[in-house]
Order: structure tokens, then C-alpha cells, then sequence
């Protein structure tokens, strides 16, 4: 690790305001991020604690949306949401072990955009919202390809808005050495139609698989995907699957959500 | 009824205690005054002439010592191998020079360039990235098959190939072995690759050295399994120490499973820098340097091939083999693919007519060497796979086709230079099929397919060559080492017992066991008698823990010590009870006098024998410690049979092993418990190496699952809960205990049932898939069943 200065503000403003010093960056959990220090991959001048930010902590559930803020843990999004949006609590409560989930942050998560993470699923699968310290991102909008997201220099992830949908699930194939996911895919049935994301597959990081949606909003069953798949030409291939199997398992696992969706 | 002391019972592993509430003492937690850090810059690119390096800038930076390079270790030795190989035609190995600090080229990945000794870690890393290097890349040889092609780029420029060496073992009239195949009545051939794998030990490796200037005199604490070895290797070989002026010390150690066999340059170089710097200095290993500087294991990449009669009766095998040497000759890198894997290949069977072939190579990669097995995974999984892809071929059943090969008559002496002593391989299948419920399987199998799943039944047999080794024989095939074992039973004047033990114990739990044994002997609480281990100061010496050798070996030198003990404390109470010793008896810790009523206490003799008032001073002396040194008079034969049940996935290729059952055949048992506790960590391993481990590189020499990221370790909820059984035992006729060791073979065991069961599965849809190459991961699964 190279040397920092550290701060842990208690607002949003304070939080702002130190990261406005030149290479300033931002710690959720460090799950991702101390690793990266101590590999010395980065190299901030100063680390700026969100997680003494009460109201990045806040989850609060009204009418039909669930909202989470920047700084909330996996482990805690599991225990929260496990009524309202089992399927979310289902996601967080799986990502890595109880370590990563007590520390780990869901703004964390988004802003690194890893493209095997599980959270980018969930978000662009729901139609979320990403709320900064400056404006309201879309999901749609959010998510750039890997590691990229429409975040700008010192922009914070205050919360998540996540409209609950009637019925979801993500399924998660995991990658047998990090266990994060191989492919992972989040089915999630709106009033206005279904949204299917799908994480760990493509070389543009996660994204939505339309033909999926179409045919489901046709007919919520697992066999309306039959016949259908995702094109291996944009897909990763690597040690632990190549294109074909990539695509290949999005269309199993997006069969799986469906049937396991609730 | 259960013993609970001595022989046979099993008292809860008593070192467990300080490792489970962190009062161990591993390296690294070992702080020495003054120390310095040293870091060391390791290449990041695979093949490379150093044209220069420039540390000035780095040795202004804040904290730094003193920067050292190739250069300043030019003058000392290479890292020695401890084994010669001669080679078919009677050359001896190519050995090329194996520099602790690379001089003029890079020949690997990882490999040391520089070190940076400084005041703190972080000062000595600060530093490093201050170095300039002025490098011209070479062109990296990664693929076996090419790097032994005429026009292969050579790693060692003055070698004259690629080649290590050619070696055949066995029956080496090659137009005999042809005959044999060309008479078959069936030929079932296989070609197959052993993955490479990273020992990942828990513990990364420390090294911290001392020099004393007052005294002349070095320490070098080091995570090793064979303390004894590391200092004579760095004292003779590299440094040209006096042993006398050199301790090495190997305390705690989290784990080796072979990795920490070896004798490494951060070793040397640890002790060299100490007084070169005159301050103590320490290296711990980052787990990222752990991947690209422990040594690796296996890699083996093999056609074999398998002659049968008409009445399915092995008739003759022949293997070719090419092992990774990676870049340059690890310790004992050389005997595993040739005597500790070609010895083997008759395995549990009556195969007349056995010939091995095996071409070791050089390549740009971290050196290969024994991993928990050594040779013999490599040799079990040639062999029960090619004969479960006959048993298939012929449409017979697998374990009727092994049962019909088997081995029964003991001594056997096999084609490939071995003689077992004793075994009884339809006993451990009997067992087998028992606990693993065979005859049950049909019915999981309709279960498993009411699920959309596959199952499938997997058998094999192994066998190894443990307790190494008779050092008159193992010279005789290029050891250039003995390979006895030593211990010093050290009784104090109130009859507490400390023995000194060659063996180290880095999670075998010898700690435990051994006093068990010499608690029996003498009949006292196993609580009097304590071990010592892992430090050359305190101990008298000793090969070291390794091939499932420690009871076999060292335990042997220990009963022999203690053997001495009793003999000369029985000449004490002889005295005190004025009577022949010849009459005296020892039991429950008491010596009696046969036919009275007499009796002393082991406690009165120990204080006897160091309080000598009344006492044979002019026949005996005084005191009471012994030393005795062992050297086996062959190896030991533990054997078994296992099996594994997995289910795939047929949608994505997923396989979970369902069940796995092993019976085993060690001989006698100190402790059960510990020897189920070795085979389930040994099954862990196997199943780790069958279905997820896997060392791959690049074409550029990169090492691609160069952290847990991508390197896939087991993990609990990867294995099931494990049927062991242990309880057929044909004890080993030339040890005093008649044990055979248990350390490895779970893990030599293993990956042919994991590998056999899947096949199965597939089968069983409809699949006719004849292999898949270890790991067997979802993505090669799945593409196997729709290749
Ligand atoms: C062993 C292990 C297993 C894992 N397994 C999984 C898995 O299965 N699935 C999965 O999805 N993930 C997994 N992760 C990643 C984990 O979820 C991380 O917690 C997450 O990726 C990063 O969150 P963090 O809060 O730790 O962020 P940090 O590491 O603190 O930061 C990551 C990045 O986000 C920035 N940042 C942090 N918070 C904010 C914010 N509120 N606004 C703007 N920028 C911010 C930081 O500046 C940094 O660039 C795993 C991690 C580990 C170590």
C-alpha cells in the first residue's frame, strides 16, 4: 500500500467536500478496493470513509419502492429486504462470504461495476435508480461496460431506488475460483413488462437481454425462452468457460429465474 | 472397547489447542531485534536477457539497507537438486544452474531479480519500484510438446536442449513391449494430462536470518518441513557454511504438503544478507508471490497404453510421459517423475510386462516438484483410468476387471523394481463396495434421474511407496541423499519424556501420536512424554516429514530409542531389586521381577539413573537418553480401493460429488481418528485436483489463475461427508510398529474415482464421452457432452 491521509465524515456534504482533493477516492466496504491498494494498483492521496454517513445507511420501503442507501452493507440488504424484494435479499445475502457481506456496500458494488458482480443484475433488472450526490441516474443509463458506470469525478451513490417488482429471482452460476458469478441472471416481472438482466457474460459488462424480455412478456414460463440465445460473439471467454458456455448458461439461468421467481 | 491411551486410541490432537486459540508459533510471527525487511523484485515477464539494473535511485530512497542483485551472489552455489537422474542411455540429467538472485537472464515469471533490503517492508517495496531494468525479452517456451521440438528457443542457453532427460524404467526392450501389444487380443490407449497445481499451504513461506558476529554463528528460521535438509543443502551447496555455525529452525508451520520440502533462494539468501547486513533479516511471502515462487506440482502429460488377452488378463503397459520441470531443477524435481511415479505404475496388479517412458523438460514457468503424492497421483491416475476406459471398451464391469488383475500373493515383486511386502487388495474392495453401498447404487442413480440429473459410479485402486526409503537403494537410483530418520528419547530424572524427532510436523499431528506410541511402551499417561521438532539446534537429525514417512521412519528410530531406553532402565531396576535384568518385566509403568512380588516404578528408575547413589556405576553409566537411527529395509505399501457417486448437471455441466467412500489399508494405527482426519484432507486435495484446481499459463508464460480469484481451491461445500474405513489391515512386516503411513493417500487416491464417476454419468445419458482433462469444470463438462 502506499501512504494515504484518511477521513471519515458524518454527511454527505463533509464526504463531498474531501473529495474534492485532487485523487481523493471514495471507501465503501474496501472489499475491492483495499485489495487494489495493497497491490498497489492505486494510488489515492486520500481515502474518504462513506460509512460513517448515517443517512447513506438509511432503507426505507414506500409504495411499491424499496430504497437503499450508498453506504448499506450486503448483509444488511439481505436482512431488510428479505420481505419486500426476497429476490434482492436472496442476491446480497449470496455475494461472497460473511466478510464481504458485512463490510461490502451496494454503492460499492455499483460504482466498481465489476462485470461478474452480482449487484449490477439486480440493479438494471429492477429498473433501479441510482441517486447521487448530484442528479438521478437510471439503470439504463448507469451501467457503460466494464469497470465503466456514468459516474463522475467525485459523484457519490447516495442510494438505490429500486421499484419492487411482482415477482423475481436471480440466479447465479458461480465461478468456481472467485464465486462470483460465471452468469448471473435477474428475471423481474413488472406491470409494464419484464426486465432480464444478465451479469458475468459479456465483454460490455452486464446487460439486458431483450429477445428474453419480449418473449416473456408474452408468456411468463420458462419454456418461452426455448429456442432462444444470446449471441457468444460478445461474450467473455476465459479459463473458467468460453463464449459458447457463457451463452449457453444465460439462457439456462435465465430459465431457472423465471421458474424460481416469487 | 475404544483404548483411550497409547497405541490405537485416539486422544484429541493436543497441539490443536495452541492453534486454535492463536498461540502458535508460526514464522512470521517471530520477530527477531533490529530485523530489517527484505522485498524482493521478481520478474514479471517469462524469458529475458538483463542487460542491466540500475539501483542507484533505489538505494537513496528512505530505509533501504542494502539492494542486492545476481551479482552479488555469483560467487555462491546454485540451489542443488537432490536427485540424478540417468537416462536412457546412461547420461546423466541435464542440470542446469539454479542462481538465487537471476544473474543475466529470466527464466521465469516470479523469479527473483533483485532484493531490496530496507528498515520496513513497505520502505523495501517503495524502493523496488525505484529499480530500472534494462531487459531484451527472449522467446518463451510454455508448451511441453514444443519446447522439445528441434527448433524449440532453448531456457538455458547452455544446456543443449530442452530435454532434462529421456528416461525408460521397466522393460526397456522396446521390441518385446511391442510384441506383447502386438499378440493383444484388446488395446485400450489414453491420453491424459495431470494439471499442474499450487500447494497453497495456509501458511505462505517465511524466512528470517541471523548472524551472530560475536559468535560466528547463523539462525535462519524457515517454514520447512525438513529443517535438517534446508541447513545441509544451504550450508554444503550454496553457501559453504560450517553446519556447525548454522541453526535453522522450523517452527509452527501452516501446512507444506511438499511445497516446503524444498530448500528456496529467499532461504539462502535470508541467512547470506543477515551478515551481509549485518542485521537480522525477514521475508514473508505475499500470497501473490506464493503463486508464482512455491514451488508447483504435477503437470504430467501422458499416453499410455494397456495390452489385454482374451480373458481380459493385463498382459503388458506402456506409458509415455512428459513431465514440467518449469525453469530450473527444484529440490527434488527429478525423482518424481521417474522413481517416485515409474515405480508405480503396476499398481495393484499382475501387469507382467510394464514400460515406462518419461521426458522431463525445461520451460519458462515456476519450478514443479513433490506435491502431496509425488509421482504416485501421477502414475494412480494413468493407470485406473486407462483401465476403467477398458473395462468400457470391453463392456465388462470395472471392479470385476480389477478384482480379476489383482495382486494376492505376497511378497510381489512388480516389473517396475518394487517388491510389496504384504496386502490384501480384495479385502480393502470388499470393504469398498460395503461402506460405498454399491449394490445401493442403481437405486440413487433412478433417485438422481428423477432430478434431471446424471449419476454416475466411479472405482479405482491405488497403491504407493511410502516410508522412504532404504537409503542403500534410493542411492542406487540417483539420491543424493539417506533417507533414515533419527530420534532421542530423552528421559528426565522425574520420568517426563521429551523426544527428539527428525520428523516435522506441519498438521500431521505428531505431536500427538508420537507420545502415544512411546506412552505404550512404557506404559505411562501419554501426558509425560512430549515431542520436539524443527529445530537442528535441538534436534540431533533428520530427513524431514514427508511420503507418509514419519511414523514409518522416524517413529521406527523412535521405538528403537525407546527400545534402548527400556532395555537400559530395566538393567536399573535390576539393580534396585537385585535381580537379572533378563527377569525384569515393564508393564503400566512399573518393572517387576517375573515370579515375585518385587516391583520399582518407572519414576524411581528415571530418578535413579540421574540420582545414582545406589546404582551399577562400573557397568552402567548414569543418566538416561538414547538415540537411535533408522533406515528402513524397504518401502511401505499402503493400498486401497475408493469410490466416488457424483451427479452433472446435463444443463450446465455441473459436477457435485454425492458420495465418497475410501477403504484403506495402513497397516497398524496409532491414532484413527488423525489417520481419518489425513485421509479426508488427502480427499479434499484429490477432489480439488479433479474438479478445480488448476495452475494454467499463457503462451507468454503469464500465469493466468495467479490468485484465489482465479485459482479455484476446495472448499467445504465442494466435498461431501466422507465414508472412511481403515480397519483392513495387513500390517508392514519390516517396521517395528508394522505401519505403512497414511498422509497421502487420499490425495493419490481420489481424482481417477472423481474422474471414472463422471464418465459414468455422461454415459448414463447417452454421452459416450471417453475422457475429460482434469479440473473437470462446469464449462469442460458441459463442452465434453456437447463436443
Ligand atoms: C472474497 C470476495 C468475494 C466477493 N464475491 C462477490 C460476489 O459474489 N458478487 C459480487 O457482486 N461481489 C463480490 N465481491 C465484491 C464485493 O461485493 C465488494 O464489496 C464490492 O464490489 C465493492 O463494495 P465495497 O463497499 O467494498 O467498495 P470499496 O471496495 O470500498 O470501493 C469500490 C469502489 O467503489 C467506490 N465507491 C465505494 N462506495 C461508493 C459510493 N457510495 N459512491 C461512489 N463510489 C463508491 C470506491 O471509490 C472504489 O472505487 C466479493 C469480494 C470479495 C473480497
Amino acid at each position: 500500500m502506499y501512504e494515504f491521509e484518511f477521513e471519515k465524515p458524518s454527511t454527505v456534504a463533509e464526504a463531498v467536500a474531501a473529495l474534492a482533493d485532487e485523487d481523493a477516492q471514495a471507501l465503501g466496504g474496501g472489499q475491492t478496493l483495499i485489495p487494489t491498494l495493497k497491490q498497489r494498483l492505486a494510488m489515492p492521496s486520500k481515502l474518504v470513509s462513506l460509512t460513517g454517513i448515517p443517512q447513506l445507511k438509511e432503507i426505507s420501503d414506500n409504495d411499491g419502492v424499496l430504497t437503499i442507501g450508498g453506504a448499506v452493507t450486503h448483509a444488511a440488504v439481505a436482512e431488510a429486504a428479505a420481505g419486500s424484494y426476497p429476490a434482492l435479499a436472496d442476491l446480497a445475502g449470496h455475494i461472497g462470504d460473511p466478510a464481504v457481506r458485512n463490510r461490502g456496500t451496494i454503492g460499492g458494488s455499483l460504482a466498481n461495476n465489476d462485470p461478474a458482480a452480482c449487484y449490477p443484475a439486480a440493479a438494471l433488472g429492477s429498473g433501479a435508480t441510482i441517486v447521487t450526490n448530484r442528479r438521478e441516474i437510471t439503470a439504463d443509463e448507469y451501467f457503460q461496460g466494464l469497470f465503466e458506470t456514468a459516474l463522475e469525478e467525485g459523484e457519490i451513490i447516495t442510494a438505490v431506488r429500486f421499484p419492487v417488482p411482482e415477482k423475481a429471482s436471480y440466479q447465479k452460476f458461480l465461478q468456481p475460483a472467485s464465486r462470483f458469478a460465471l452468469v448471473g441472471v435477474f428475471v423481474a416481472k413488472y406491470a409494464a413488462g419484464v426486465r432480464v438482466a444478465v451479469t458475468g457474460a459479456s465483454e460490455e459488462g452486464v446487460f439486458r437481454w431483450a429477445e428474453a424480455e419480449a418473449a416473456l412478456d408474452a408468456d411468463f414460463a420458462p419454456g418461452a425462452l426455448d429456442g432462444l440465445s444470446v449471441d457468444a460473439a460478445g461474450m467473455i471467454g476465459d479459463l473458467h468457460g468460453t463464449k459458447e458456455y457463457r451463452a449457453h448458461l444465460a439462457g439456462v439461468m435465465a430459465k431457472r429465474a423465471v421458474a424460481a421467481a416469487r | 472397547m475404544p483404548k483411550d491411551n497409547g497405541i490405537g486410541a485416539s486422544p484429541k490432537r493436543r497441539e490443536d489447542v495452541r492453534f486454535l486459540t492463536g498461540a502458535g508459533n508460526y514464522t512470521d510471527d517471530i520477530n527477531v531485534n533490529g530485523q530489517a525487511h527484505v522485498h524482493f523484485l521478481r520478474a514479471d515477464v517469462a524469458h529475458a536477457t538483463i542487460n542491466s539494473i540500475d539501483t542507484s535511485a533505489a538505494e537513496a530512497m528512505p530505509g533501504v539497507v542494502k539492494i542486492f542483485t545476481g551479482a552479488d551472489f555469483a560467487e555462491v552455489g546454485g540451489i542443488p537438486c537432490g536427485w540424478g537422474v540417468t537416462d536412457r542411455h546412461g547420461n546423466p540429467q541435464q542440470e542446469p544452474r539454479h542462481p538465487i538472485i537471476a544473474h543475466d537472464t529470466i527464466r521465469h515469471v516470479g523469479e527473483i531479480v533483485a532484493a531490496v533490503v530496507a528498515d520496513t517492508v513497505e520502505q523495501a517495496r517503495d524502493a523496488a519500484e525505484a529499480i530500472e531494468l534494462d531487459l531484451t525479452d527472449k522467446p518463451v517456451v510454455v508448451d511441453m510438446a514444443a519446447a522439445l521440438a528441434e527448433d524449440s528457443a532453448k531456457v538455458h542457453e547452455d544446456l543443449s536442449s530442452n530435454l532434462c532427460y529421456d528416461w525408460v524404467f521397466g522393460n526397456d526392450d522396446d521390441d518385446a513391449v511391442q510384441a506383447a501389444f502386438d499378440s493383444a487380443a484388446h488395446v485400450t490407449t489414453l491420453e491424459l494430462v495431470n494439471n499442474r497445481l499450487v500447494a497453497n499451504p495456509m501458511e505462505p513461506r517465511v524466512a528470517i536470518g541471523e548472524y551472530s558476529r560475536g559468535t560466528d554463528e547463523y539462525t535462519l528460521h524457515t517454514t520447512s518441513q525438513n529443517p535438517h535438509v534446508i541447513r545441509l543443502l544451504m550450508c554444503a551447496f550454496v553457501l559453504g557454511l560450517p553446519e556447525h555455525k548454522v541453526r535453522v529452525v522450523a517452527p509452527d508451520v501452516g501446512g507444506g504438503f511438499g511445497s516446503k520440502i524444498f530448500h528456496y533462494a529467499e532461504e539462502a539468501f535470508c541467512t547470506h544478507a543477515a551478515k551481509a547486513c549485518g542485521r537480522p533479516v525477514k521475508w514473508t511471502s505475499t500470497r501473490s508471490e506464493a503463486f508464482i515462487s512455491d514451488a508447483h506440482g504435477r503437470d504430467h502429460v501422458t499416453k499410455i497404453e494397456l495390452a489385454l488377452d482374451s480373458n481380459n488378463n493385463f498382459t503388458a503397459l506402456r506409458t509415455n510421459t512428459m513431465a514440467n520441470m518449469g525453469a530450473y531443477l527444484s529440490t527434488f524435481a527429478t525423482s518424481v517423475p521417474s522413481y517416485l511415479h515409474g515405480t508405480l505404475m503396476a499398481g495393484n496388479y499382475k501387469t507382467p510386462i510394464v514400460q515406462v517412458n518419461v521426458k522431463t523438460v525445461f520451460t519458462n514457468t515456476v519450478p514443479v516438484d513433490a506435491y502431496r503424492g509425488a509421482g504416485r497421483p501421477e502414475a494412480t491416475y494413468q493407470l485406473e483410468r486407462v483401465i476403467d476406459k477398458a473395462a468400457r471398451e470391453l463392456g465388462v464391469d470395472p471392479i470385476a476387471l480389477r478384482r480379476q488383475n489383482f495382486i494376492t500373493e505376497f511378497p510381489y515383486e512388480t516389473p517396475v523394481a518394487l517388491t510389496y511386502d504384504t496386502g490384501d487388495y480384495v479385502a480393502t474392495m470388499d470393504k469398498l463396495e460395503e461402506i460405498a453401498d454399491v449394490a445401493g447404487f442403481a437405486a440413487r442413480r433412478a433417485e438422481s434421474e428423477k432430478k434431471g440429473k446424471l449419476r454416475g459410479l466411479g472405482v479405482n485402486c491405488y497403491i504407493e511407496a511410502c516410508g522412504i526409503a532404504p537409503s542403500n537403494i534410493v542411492g542406487m537410483l540417483g539420491a543424493r541423499a539417506g533417507l533414515y530418520d533419527a530420534a532421542t528419547v530423552r528421559v528426565n530424572a522425574t520420568g517426563s519424556i521429551s523426544v527428539m524427532v527428525g520428523a516435522h510436523a506441519h498438521g500431521q499431528g505428531h505431536e500427538t501420536t508420537f507420545p502415544q506410541v512411546v506412552a505404550d511402551m512404557i506404559g505411562i499417561d501419554e501426558s509425560m512424554v512430549d515431542i520436539v521438532h524443527g529445530d537442528t539446534g535441538r534436534v540431533p537429525f533428520g530427513m524431514g516429514t514427508y511420503g507418509s514417512r514419519s511414523i514409518a521412519v522416524c517413529g521406527s528410530a523412535m521405538v528403537r530409542a525407546t527400545e534402548k531406553i527400556i532395555a537400559k532402565a530395566k538393567k536399573i531396576a535390576a539393580h534396585l531389586m537385585e535381580a537379572s535384568d533378563a527377569d525384569i518385566e515393564l508393564k503400566d509403568g512399573q518393572f517387576t521381577v517375573a515370579g515375585t512380588d518385587k516391583s520399582v516404578a518407572w519414576g524411581d528408575v528415571c530418578l535413579t539413573a540421574y540420582v545414582p547413589h545406589n546404582y551399577p556405576l562400573e557397568e552402567l553409566e548414569p543418566g538416561l537418553e538414547e538415540t537411535a537411527f533408522y533406515d528402513p529395509a524397504n518401502f511401505t505399501y499402503p493400498a486401497g480401493a475408493y469410490a466416488c457417486e457424483v451427479e452433472v448437471d446435463p444443463d450446465t455441466g455441473k459436477v457435485t460429488i454425492e458420495r465418497f467412500s475410501a477403504a484403506d489399508d495402513f497397516g497398524n494405527i496409532i491414532n484413527p481418528m488423525i489417520v481419518d482426519g489425513q485421509v479426508h484432507g488427502g480427499l479434499g486435495q484429490g477432489i480439488g485436483q479433479a474438479l478445480l484446481e488448476n495452475a494454467a499459463y499463457d503462451e507468454d508464460g503469464q500465469l493466468l489463475s495467479a490468485s484465489y480469484m482465479d485459482y479455484a481451491m476446495p472448499r467445504a461445500d465442494d466435498v461431501p461427508f466422507y465414508q472412511v474405513d481403515h480397519s483392513c489391515q495387513t500390517p508392514c512386516t519390516h517396521n517395528p510398529l508394522g505401519v505403512k503411513g497414511c498422509g497421502e493417500a487420499g490425495a493419490i487416491g481420489s481424482p481417477p474415482a472423481v474422474v471414472n464417476a463422471v464418465i459414468d454419468a455422461l454415459k448414463s445419458g447417452g454421452k459416450n464421452v471417453t475422457h475429460i482433462d482434469m479440473p473437470l469444470s462446469p464449462a469442460r463438462v458441459w463442452a465434453a457432452m456437447n463436443g
